[in-house]
């Protein structure tokens, strides 16, 4: 399971308040904190904050003053990520590119030249697709592109957008639908990620249906998430998922124990 | 007609470990040996990667097992009786990449030698050779972990490869790997979540995993070895596919297990029709070995210097393609 901490991003105060006091701390603690419970890659996401390539870049140098663990450089701009993938040491995935021509043709290429990895979310001039075989079919669009800029299935992600439970029930069947014909796609199949708490956007119970709702998606071969990774409920439960799955092998400490916050 | 594709791609690469440390790495050796580093299975180079050809380790005891046959101890000959001699004979006619040595002699139920007798003999063999050394312990966990902790510090900084770790002492392995500077054998008892379960211990005692090498306690033909060698595959499919608990390089612990088995050690009044046991323990040796290399052992133990040349050949056919 690929997790990817979500927490090293503007929409939450605390890193808002660093990067515009050009404050490291905040966002190295939450760089080893995350590191330290697991996270393979770690989001950062300037957001609306800043649009300047050289906050992001600040902001990426100082996680990897503090951690090795890979960047995910969560921007749609192709001016911040073209800076931002030439600070990364280790080999970044970029958040994201959509299907959309324009996007396609100024980001993947710089995927490519850096041999960095890619998240393709299922979206196109028409917005966000309401069923399964329009996602599918945008999906499948993303990674034929992908491979003609020489990027190889198994550094795409394809992310089938995830809708509020709350406000779009019908949505979840049909994003999971997507999800196992997604596995179909090439061997070994491309990753298949989602912003896993979108899904409980709105909601009470919002832990217990990021955790639900992400079970399901890894048996339907989701195989990572942006989320949570100090939720160590959530992770475990990840992690018994893929063990029902049959994707990891058994093994009595498989779960992870709470981390020291 | 076109025929199909049937290459597997693999996601995930084995880890590579390096046993041994020169002079200007802190140790005395003359060179270092690595292994591991697969991403593919054993020998299919058409699918993937085997940067590192299998090696041999020569098995040396540092006393003679008692139910050794005279057909293995005469092949191994007078240098038998000397940890040393036995070591350079192995390295300088065997030509083996490194050497096995098993601390026999500590066992309470056997001699009982001192950790500090121990320690002396694997003094001793650094001295007499200049390949990379793999340590075991006798088997007796509370023995071994005084025993191991002192010829851990006999060895500091050569990088020897320490066995082994398991559910019951992987925090003493761990922190004397740690502080003297060696790498370590992980070893289950024929149990792939076992084995994964000690590695992940290891991890949570802060071993890094790229100091690993595992170890399923390997079985002799006709003793399990299927069992071993499906779990063997196991954890190298497991690796391949990315389970980074699983990615690391495998020994086989050949010699040490064959030499025990009725086939091996029984000649032809006991087993009437087996054929002459000067013939048949090597094969057994050897053809065992065989296996383990395509059940993707990366380390071989091997005490016969028949088996030990039938094997260093085949590897080289293997590895020639």
């Amino acid at each position: 399971m690929i997790f990817i901490g979500e927490r090293i991003n503007t929409g939450f105060a605390d890193i808002k308040r660093a990067v515009l006091e050009k404050d490291p701390q905040p966002v190295q603690q939450w760089a080893v904190k995350q590191a330290n419970a697991g996270a393979t890659y770690l989001d950062v996401n300037l957001g609306a904050v800043s649009s300047s390539p050289d906050d992001m870049c600040w902001m990426i140098e100082n996680v990897q003053q503090v951690v090795d663990t890979p960047i995910c450089i969560d921007s749609n701009k192709p001016r911040i990520i073209a800076e931002a993938i030439g600070v990364c040491k280790r080999k970044p995935l970029v958040n994201s590119t959509t299907a959309v021509e324009k996007n396609l043709s100024a980001i993947l290429p710089l995927v490519a030249e850096h041999g960095a990895s890619v998240i393709g979310v299922v979206m196109d001039e028409g917005g966000a697709p309401k069923d399964a075989d329009k996602r599918v079919e945008i999906a499948g669009m993303i990674l034929a592109a992908a491979i003609e800029y020489g990027i190889e299935p198994e550094n795409v992600f394809l992310d089938p957008i995830v809708m509020p439970l709350k406000f779009m029930q019908a949505q979840a069947g049909h994003i999971l639908e997507a999800v196992r014909q997604f596995t179909l796609f090439s061997d070994p199949p491309p990753h298949i990620v989602c912003g896993l708490s979108n899904i409980a956007n709105g909601t009470t119970h919002k832990k217990l249906i990021n955790r639900t709702f992400l079970a399901m998606a890894i048996a339907a071969g989701m195989d990572s998430a942006i989320c949570d990774v100090m939720d160590t409920g959530l992770v475990n439960s990840a992690l018994t998922a893929e063990l029902v799955m049959n994707r990891e092998i058994y093994a009595d400490s498989y779960a992870k124990k709470p981390a020291a916050l | 007609m076109e025929i199909a594709d049937v290459r597997e791609k693999w996601t995930n690469r084995i880890n590579v470990v390096t046993i041994g440390a020169t002079r200007e790495q802190g140790g005395t050796r003359a060179r270092t040996v690595s292994v591991g580093g697969e991403t593919t299975l054993p020998f299919l180079t058409f699918e993937g990667e085997m940067p590192n050809r299998p090696v041999i380790a020569g098995l040396v005891v540092d006393v003679v097992p008692e139910d050794w046959p005279a057909a293995l101890k005469s092949a191994i000959g007078d240098v038998i009786n000397s940890p040393t001699e036995w070591a350079q004979r192995c390295v300088e006619e065997h030509k083996v990449d490194l050497i096995s040595l098993k601390l026999l002699g500590p066992d309470p139920s056997g001699r009982n030698l001192s950790a500090a007798q121990a320690a002396e003999t694997v003094r001793a063999v650094l001295e007499a050779v200049d390949v990379p050394l793999i340590i075991w312990g006798c088997g007796d966990g509370e023995k071994d972990n005084e025993v191991l902790m002192e010829c851990s510090q006999a060895a500091r900084g050569e990088n020897c490869l320490i066995g082994s770790a398991t559910e019951g002492n992987y925090r003493t392995l761990a922190a004397l790997g740690k502080a003297d500077g060696h790498k370590l054998i992980a070893e289950a008892p024929v149990d792939i979540n076992i084995a994964k379960q000690v590695n992940i211990l290891l991890q949570d005692a802060g071993f890094d995993l790229n100091n690993v090498v595992m170890c399923q306690v390997t079985a002799a033909l006709g003793y399990g070895f299927d069992y071993v060698y499906t779990i063997f595959e196991r954890v190298r499919i497991a690796g391949l596919k990315g389970d980074k608990h699983m990615a690391l390089p495998q020994i086989a612990n050949v010699g040490w297990e064959v030499w025990k088995v009725k086939e091996a050690i029984a000649d032809e009044d006991v087993l009437p029709g087996w054929g002459r046991l000067e013939e048949r323990g090597p094969r057994w040796e050897a053809v065992t070995a065989a296996g383990y290399l395509q059940a993707g052992a990366d380390i071989l133990v091997l005490a016969h210097p028949e088996a030990i040349a039938v094997t260093a050949q085949a590897i080289d056919e293997l590895m020639a393609g």
